[in-house]
């Protein structure tokens, strides 16, 4: 164990050690040189979303998917990526969709990459769970447990359901259990699909604000939509001196924003998380190229060390992966429970005072 | 920076996307997939609940069974003794009674043997007595021609009937 670690930090060392020698080099020289590293547009061209499904760039030709533009600027307007130009729109400094004349940002609800991986994703994942669910259609269970794919997902079905969703909410739970496993799958796949470097996989769909501020949103609405009284009385009406409560609604003012900061950390963490992850691998696998021009020895080296590196940080963004899906079901579980306990202190006041 | 600023076009196509995936999975996925484990689980508590009733069950009539059969033995075993018991009794009556009959039967025996000898001695004695009798005349006849040779065979031959009675007895 000892020795892993050490082996591990010297790595790390000489990783740090390489890193901003070569930034500085790629300062020193034209940053358009041919074969040189532009690290901006190579990590935040990886993260970041686009109008095509970038692949690779074979001698300078860059191959990817085109993908539709729709773009609603006094009239809607469907063309492909590819020919952006000819409809009058251009890319500004971010990468969005612009006007070429005004230079103004239209209503763009393009299918960019993110998209396109979206709609992928959530095919492959009503695909999986509805082909589990004609296994259980066609079977009877009664005399037979399901292998394989059903059998994967039920055992993740009955994890999360079991462990998270049952213990998190509490009564009641049913109910929830569709939205907080549909949240739960979809997360796990489109983490999942992040870590695959190629085609269908490869974007940075949960490390994107939109979609976790779309996640959190959700919760929200589960939180806040169904809570009981109880909940709202501690909102609103929480039982400390009332000082705290009149004139000034301190105590109050303080648990709204408890009703926000709780999504909102969950958006936060699960962007945050897989971004981190992505650049990290990112980063990992620059080195590679970065350390081309310091001689074949080191850059040999280098590589080998690279791709152990990217080996291990490719395992524990799987774990990764799985984590943040179930720690987002889980604490959207806890908070709805929350939103939905009984009081049982009143019943002891009663008690007490007669 | 574009980064944490979310787009307006992909939070529109993730809304409508996501609530169309959501629709379907809670309409037709895991209801039905919960649903079915649940039941299935139900079903093995059941089966579970059910096995060790039965169980329960067979040890109780084994034990309900190992008690009768010690009790058949037990009965067993009682009955083979009284039988044992019984058959020595009849044993020893038929012999007491066969030893009391055989007593009576020999006594009888005797008797009639005893009855018998008597008249056989009685009819031989008569038998004798015409015999000698009729073997007297005959020699009477031819002897007793003088008065004095009858007197003195009639003496001497009651001496000899008394002797002859007195040998008898």
């Amino acid at each position: 164990m000892h020795r892993i670690n050490k082996l591990f930090s010297t790595i790390a060392v000489f990783l740090l050690m390489l890193l901003p020698a070569a930034a500085s080099a790629a300062d020193g020289h034209a940053a358009s040189e041919p074969g040189e590293l532009d690290m901006k547009n190579y990590i935040f061209g990886h993260i970041g979303d686009a109008y095509d499904w970038h692949i690779t760039t074979i001698n300078g030709h860059h191959v990817s998917i085109p993908l539709p533009c729709i773009v609603i600027d006094g009239g809607l307007h469907v063309f492909s990526s590819h020919k952006m130009a000819e409809h009058g729109y251009t890319l500004n400094e971010n990468g969005k969709l612009v006007n070429a004349a005004t230079g103004k940002r239209p209503l763009d609800i393009s299918i960019t990459k993110n998209v396109c991986s979206l709609i992928l994703s959530s095919i492959l994942l009503v695909t999986l769970i509805l082909l589990t669910a004609r296994w259980y259609k066609r079977h009877n269970v009664m005399k037979e447990a399901p292998r394989g794919l059903p059998g994967l997902m039920e055992m993740l079905i009955t994890m999360v359901t079991d462990d998270i969703i049952k213990e998190g909410v509490g009564k009641d739970w049913e109910k929830y259990a569709p939205y907080l496993l549909t949240a739960f799958f979809f997360i796990f796949l489109n983490n999942l699909l992040g870590i695959v470097p190629f085609f269908p996989g490869g974007a940075n769909l949960t490390g994107n604000i939109a979609v976790t501020l779309f996640l959190a949103v959700c919760t929200f609405l589960a939180v806040n939509l169904f809570g009981n009284k109880h909940y709202y009385k501690d909102i609103f009406w929480p039982e400390v001196p009332t000082w705290l409560k009149v004139p000034i609604p301190l105590m109050p003012l303080i648990e709204v924003i408890g009703m926000f900061t709780k999504p909102f950390s969950l958006m936060v963490r699960l962007f945050a998380n897989i971004l981190a992850g992505h650049i990290m691998l990112l980063g990992v696998v620059a080195v590679v190229f970065l350390t081309a021009k310091l001689g074949p020895v080191l850059n040999g080296s280098m590589s080998v060390i690279a791709v152990l590196f990217g080996v291990f940080m490719d395992i524990l963004e799987l774990l990764v992966a799985f984590i943040q899906a179930y720690v987002f079901t889980m604490l959207s579980s806890v908070f709805i429970g929350l939103s939905r306990q009984e009081p049982e202190h009143e019943t002891k006041q009663i008690e007490t005072t007669k | 920076m574009s980064l944490i600023t979310p787009d307006f076009g992909l939070l529109f196509w993730m809304t409508l996307i996501f609530a169309i995936v959501f629709f379907i999975l809670a309409k037709f996925g895991f209801p039905m997939i919960t649903g079915m484990v649940k039941k299935r689980s139900e079903s093995i508590e059941k089966s579970l609940k059910e096995a060790e009733a039965a169980r329960n069950e067979v040890k109780k009539l084994a034990r309900e069974q190992k008690k009768l059969i010690d009790q058949t033995r037990k009965e067993q075993a009682r009955i083979l003794n009284e039988a044992a018991t019984a058959g020595d009794k009849i044993i020893a009556d038929a012999r007491e009674q066969a030893r009391v009959q055989t007593a009576a039967m020999i006594e009888q025996a005797r008797e009639d043997i005893r009855i018998e000898t008597g008249t056989a001695r009685r009819q031989l004695a008569d038998e004798v007595t015409n015999l000698s009798v009729e073997v007297a005349e005959k020699l009477l006849r031819g002897h007793l021609n003088s008065t004095e040779r009858q007197s003195e065979l009639i003496d001497r031959m009651i001496e000899e009937a008394r002797r002859n009675h007195q040998n008898v007895n």
